[in-house]
């Protein structure tokens, strides 16, 4: 099993909650806006801690309410792919790309700069600042930034959702080819039913 | 060029800049950590007091200039505990001395430094801290790689803006360690003693100009900086 979840957490006067165990590939969660899909990818991402449950990925406890076990974000080694990108505005694309690469220990680097500027098609980005890239561009240095800090799962959240629709297809090929080519489980967030089918994704509903 | 320009100030008077330079410097480098750490406090603590702490750091800026100098004066005087203690652990005295002078500016600065590093801090956007973390980077390097980085401009602001205000004090300084020449007679204080002496109006005129030139170039350096994004963040700047 990639991804074994069940976590609920209370937001105000709701509870959001999500219990799934699912194999390698992209795990999708899907449903509509306000559903607490982003909530439950902090949840695994270490971002938000869990009132109660349990988060193991590959066979690795991240989180244990009842054992009282909760790995920071900085050792769970998720790749998190943001909605919003977050790329550093103070520094160059090529220090956004390795700002996680360098601090992962050599062992765990399992990709090289060159290897994911020729995977992503970023080679030509590295000395820009992140404001000055456009949406699709952005998104590559975004998803290079997370593969390169050596991570053992990606989390993607809405990863199109900000994206012109040929941009789209040319960040959807760059998700199958993660999964295909560097088979690395993704747990993917996504509210539209096209990408479920086109990803062949095991979905997990929400809300 | 120098020797002419040298000319201008008399060697007292320059005596008076380089005391002023000295006492802003240090008074600004002390006070830097600890605006720092106020600034941190009021911008991401939450405890109980924080409403009391921000109006205590912004009191001098708003009591009388004497008032704070006289309260000093209680606190730091030869016979305050503050005072005494640190005399006794460091062999430190600030009566009639230009450490005095440093102190009473660093006082009066403190608030206009942790105001401009506080606006910076809470401009720092923490979804970006956040991002650093899922990258690996623990609490402490998620401060230096992003957090302090990002609010340099500010930090840089206020000790630009700080070292201004400290150039310009003149009522709590000369209310805790009195006006001496050579020893806690800073710029301000020596415009002041001028104005007693009959016949001192050109000196007046001299180190005013001299003083007004040292406050413009502080308030258009700070305007710089705060406008300077790193790598045209700010938006006016774009590097390639």
């Amino acid at each position: 099993m990639s991804f074994e979840v069940d976590v609920s957490v209370r937001r105000g006067d709701r509870i959001i909650a999500a219990r799934f165990a699912t194999g390698s590939g992209i795990t999708a969660l899907f449903g509509p806006s306000g559903a607490g899909k982003t909530s439950v990818l902090d949840m695994v991402a270490g971002l938000v801690r869990p009132d109660s449950g349990r988060v193991v990925v590959g066979g690795e406890v991240l989180f244990d309410a009842a054992a009282g076990n909760d790995v920071p974000p900085e050792r769970r080694r998720c790749g998190y792919v943001f909605q919003d990108l977050r790329l550093f505005p103070h520094r160059r694309v090529r220090d956004n790309l390795l700002f996680g690469w360098r601090l992962a220990p050599p062992e765990a680097r399992w990709l090289s700069l060159e290897a994911a500027c020729g995977f992503l098609g970023i080679g030509h980005l590295l000395d820009r600042a992140p404001a000055s890239l456009s949406g699709g561009e952005a998104q590559r240095v975004a998803i290079g930034r997370a593969l390169l800090s050596g991570p053992r799962f990606l989390a993607m959240d809405e990863p199109l959702s900000s994206l012109d629709l040929p941009r789209r297809e040319e960040i959807l090929k760059v998700v199958e080819r993660i999964r295909d080519e560097l088979n690395l489980p993704i747990l993917y967030v996504t509210h539209d039913p096209d990408e479920l089918s086109r990803l062949a994704a095991t979905v997990v509903r929400l809300g | 060029m120098i020797g002419d320009t040298r000319k201008v100030l008399s060697a007292e008077e320059w005596a008076v800049v380089w005391l002023s330079l000295k006492v802003s410097g240090v008074a600004i480098a002390l006070t830097m950590p600890v605006a720092f750490a106020l600034a941190w406090a009021l911008a991401r603590g939450r405890f109980r007091g924080r409403i009391l702490l921000d109006a205590l750091v912004h009191l001098p800026l708003v009591v009388p200039p004497v008032v704070t100098g006289w309260l000093l004066l209680l606190a730091f005087g030869a016979n305050g505990p503050a005072g005494r203690f640190l005399e006794r652990a460091l062999g430190l005295t600030f009566m009639f001395r230009w450490t005095g002078a440093a102190l009473a500016s660093a006082v009066m600065a403190l608030p206009l430094m942790v105001r401009a590093i506080r606006l910076s801090l809470e401009a720092v956007d923490r979804r970006l801290e956040v991002a650093a973390r899922t990258l690996g980077a623990g609490p402490w390097r998620t401060f230096a790689a992003i957090t302090l980085p990002l609010s340099l401009p500010g930090v840089l602001a206020a000790a630009v803006l700080g070292f201004a205000r400290s150039l310009g004090e003149f009522g709590a300084t000369i209310t805790f360690v009195s006006n001496i020449p050579g020893e806690t007679q800073t710029l301000p204080l020596a415009i002041y003693a001028a104005l007693q002496v009959p016949g001192g109006d050109s000196a007046v005129a001299r180190l005013a100009f001299l003083s007004l030139l040292l406050s413009l170039a502080a308030l258009v350096a700070s305007e710089w900086l705060v406008r300077r994004g790193p790598l045209g963040a700010g938006g006016d700047r774009h590097v390639l």
